[in-house]
């Protein structure tokens, strides 16, 4: 199969449904080359830098029979639009009575590793969720972002596609042939029977790594990438679980309030779930700290493969012999 | 044609040659030094504008407060920064500015009145008007300056600060970097109108447009809004017309779609080469005195680098000091 980035992959799902869909316009402070050759200025517009105001007009639009995508690139920088994300797009469908659907896409890159320091490194989706009317995702590989943004841009609500930067030149097989993945549908990216390590973005390939790791010591992990963060696809969650007994949740954000803590509570609350639960969840996530520019701090900050393994140890120690098959 | 010098003392213009040529060889060697992987992240370079920050900051005081943007090394050093501690944060060490925390985009100096780089856009504009809040409560004369960019005047807290500014009469200068791109785009695709300074009207504020590559037309409009704004007249929009000389960042095959024609003509302007030629006019200015001056920057530079060079990285379990104050 021919192979994209997961840049490409993304750029390639947006000019697909804009080909297929008229009303589907784009607008961003710096426009993406390839849409704006293909759609022209219109449709792709290249905007002042007011990001509160393209985020509202966004929802005004798309009440008045367009699709608009609004990409904020970092996600920092929609910091500036939180009224119109929080007060409006999240609350204006259920608040005026379902009269109208919303359909908007907002695009925003998250996470770090890129020595941009506090205000371009950020995984805020937690804060996100917390909102109820808002879709969101979170996809870890080429095939996944194409088929998920396809989706959501078909989707009649106001969804966020949260992208990885440190995935954005990873590549990975892509078909030519039209699909969609559809939201709230977890993705099993590994097969275990001792430990469940739920990840997101680029933590699943660490953990996925860790996982090719401690096989060969006859650990067997199995890796669950729930791509979408809202709806979250609580079943294949637990029943990962339930067949492991073991949980580990890695996260590029942190702890507090966090995804980590979301998953943890989803897993704990559910009887079953609990009951086959062999030792506490662990949370493997970035320190609690704005992210700091430094080299040396900031790879102190974030977890990885060696801090995702250590962790799945910790959840194994007093493991019965019998268990390692 | 560049502005008559001013009534300054001759050491005080070349003092401001001096500036100007310091900022331009500090970004030249962070520039290459972030090519060579040893500056990390991003470096926005502001070569080509120097005249801006320089002539303002002429026209300050040490008590008087500025705020920058993501370009922010020439704000930092006509304020009077230390290039040691400037380059060691960029070299993302522990004797750095922000201790490593911060890097290009967040350099700040709370001791010489500059209060911070920062990496959005627009960012500063509502914290130096609180700084200009802070000064008129004080009551002591001091000035608050906010730059940034034609990019950022597009932004929702420039309007807001300039209409809460006018009305407080807060002692404020908004100095507008017009480079004529944000990033990418043209601020012609961006703006309705071509003069950025114009809209001090809307807010009944003096709004001037100067020649931001003439040190003294920079010098003697902000000497002027500063004298407003210290006897209480309230804040003035001062658009700089400039140009970057290089890409939006430095980051390797960054593409830069500006006409090439159009850089050259701007290059034609240099702020550097346009003050040194005046000074040399005026007789303030020879082959020896430029020459102990080019010597003088590079001595304090290759002095800042060693210093970064020879300072530690912070220890990991730095990454969580600071997080609050005691
Ligand atoms: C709120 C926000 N939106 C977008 C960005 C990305 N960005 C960084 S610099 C820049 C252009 C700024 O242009 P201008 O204000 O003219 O300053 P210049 O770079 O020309 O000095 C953009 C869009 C950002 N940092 N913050
Ligand atoms: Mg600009």
């Amino acid at each position: 199969m021919r192979e994209l980035t997961y840049n490409e992959a993304a750029v390639e799902a947006v000019a697909e449904e804009m080909r297929r869909d008229p009303k589907i316009f784009y607008m961003s402070t710096d426009p993406i080359g390839p849409l704006l050759r293909e759609f022209g200025e219109q449709r792709v517009r290249a905007t002042p830098i007011a990001e509160a105001a393209l985020t509202g007009m966004a929802i005004g639009a798309a009440g008045s029979g367009f699709r608009p995508i609004v990409d904020w690139r970092q996600v920092t920088f929609c910091f500036v639009a939180m009224d119109q994300i929080v007060n409006q797009a999240s609350k204006i469908h259920y608040m005026f009575g379902g009269q109208v659907s919303f359909p908007v896409l907002y695009r925003a890159a998250v996470g770090g590793g890129t020595q941009l320091a506090a205000q371009h490194s950020q995984s805020p989706y937690s804060m996100f969720m917390n909102l109820a009317g808002l879709k969101m995702f979170l996809p870890s590989t080429p095939y996944d972002i194409k088929g998920m943004l396809k989706t959501a841009i078909r989707d009649n609500n106001p969804v966020i596609s949260f992208e990885a930067n440190r995935l954005m030149a990873r590549k990975g097989p892509v078909p030519e042939e039209e699909y969609t993945i559809p939201l709230g549908k977890a993705d099993v990216k590994r097969e275990g029977s001792d430990v469940t390590v739920v990840a997101l973005a680029w933590l699943v390939h660490e953990a996925l790594a860790a996982a090719e790791e401690l096989a060969q010591e006859g650990i067997s992990v199995e890796v669950v990438d729930p791509r979408t963060l809202v709806p979250l696809d609580h079943e294949t969650i637990r029943n990962s679980v339930q067949k492991t007994g073991r949980l580990v949740i890695a996260d590029e954000a942190g702890p507090t309030a966090g995804f980590s803590a979301e998953v943890a509570a989803v897993v704990t609350e559910d009887a079953a779930s609990f009951m086959r639960l062999k030792t506490p969840v662990k949370r493997v996530c970035a320190v609690q700290v704005p992210i700091p520019y430094s080299p040396v701090l900031e790879d102190h900050v974030f977890p990885d493969r060696k801090r995702i393994s250590a962790g799945i140890r910790e959840v194994l120690q007093g493991r019965e012999p019998a268990d390692a098959a | 044609m560049q502005t008559r010098s001013p009534n300054l003392p001759p050491d005080t213009q070349r003092e401001m040659l001096r500036r100007m040529l310091t900022i331009r060889r500090f970004e030249e060697r962070a520039s290459a030094d972030y090519l060579a992987g040893k500056i990390y992240g991003v470096v926005h370079c502001y070569i080509g504008e120097e005249a801006v920050a320089v002539g303002v900051c002429g026209a300050l005081e040490r008590g008087d407060r500025i705020i920058s943007t993501h370009r922010g090394h020439g704000h930092c050093i006509a304020k009077g920064a230390d290039l040691g501690r400037m380059m060691a944060e960029l070299y993302g060490r522990q004797t750095g500015y922000c201790k490593g925390k911060g890097g290009s985009m967040h350099i700040a100096d709370f001791g010489i009145g500059m209060l911070g780089a920062n990496g959005i856009v627009a960012g500063g504009i509502a914290i130096v008007t609180g700084a200009g809040l802070a000064a008129q409560m004080e009551g002591k004369g001091s000035v608050a300056v906010s730059f940034f960019g034609d990019g950022a005047s597009n932004a929702g807290p420039f309007h807001e600060c300039l209409n809460i500014a006018a009305t407080w009469k807060l002692p404020m200068l908004y100095v507008c970097e017009n480079n004529l791109y944000a990033a990418q785009t043209a601020a012609a695709a961006t703006h309705a109108l071509s003069d950025i300074a114009a809209r001090a009207a809307g807010y009944g504020i003096p709004g001037v447009v100067v020649d931001g590559n003439d040190v003294f037309a920079v010098y003697q409009a902000a000497n002027r809004a500063v004298d407003r704004a210290r006897s209480g007249d309230g804040p003035t929009l001062i658009e700089c017309k400039t140009y970057r000389w290089r890409a939006h960042t430095e980051r390797r095959g960054q593409p830069d779609p500006r006409d090439q024609q159009e850089l050259e003509v701007w290059k034609g302007r240099d702020p550097i080469a346009r003050l040194e030629r005046q000074l040399r006019e005026q007789g303030d200015l020879d082959d020896s005195g430029l020459q102990t001056i080019e010597r003088d920057v590079v001595t304090a530079l290759d002095a800042a680098v060693a210093f970064a060079e020879a300072s530690p990285f912070p220890t990991p379990e730095r990454a969580t000091d600071d997080v609050f104050s005691a």
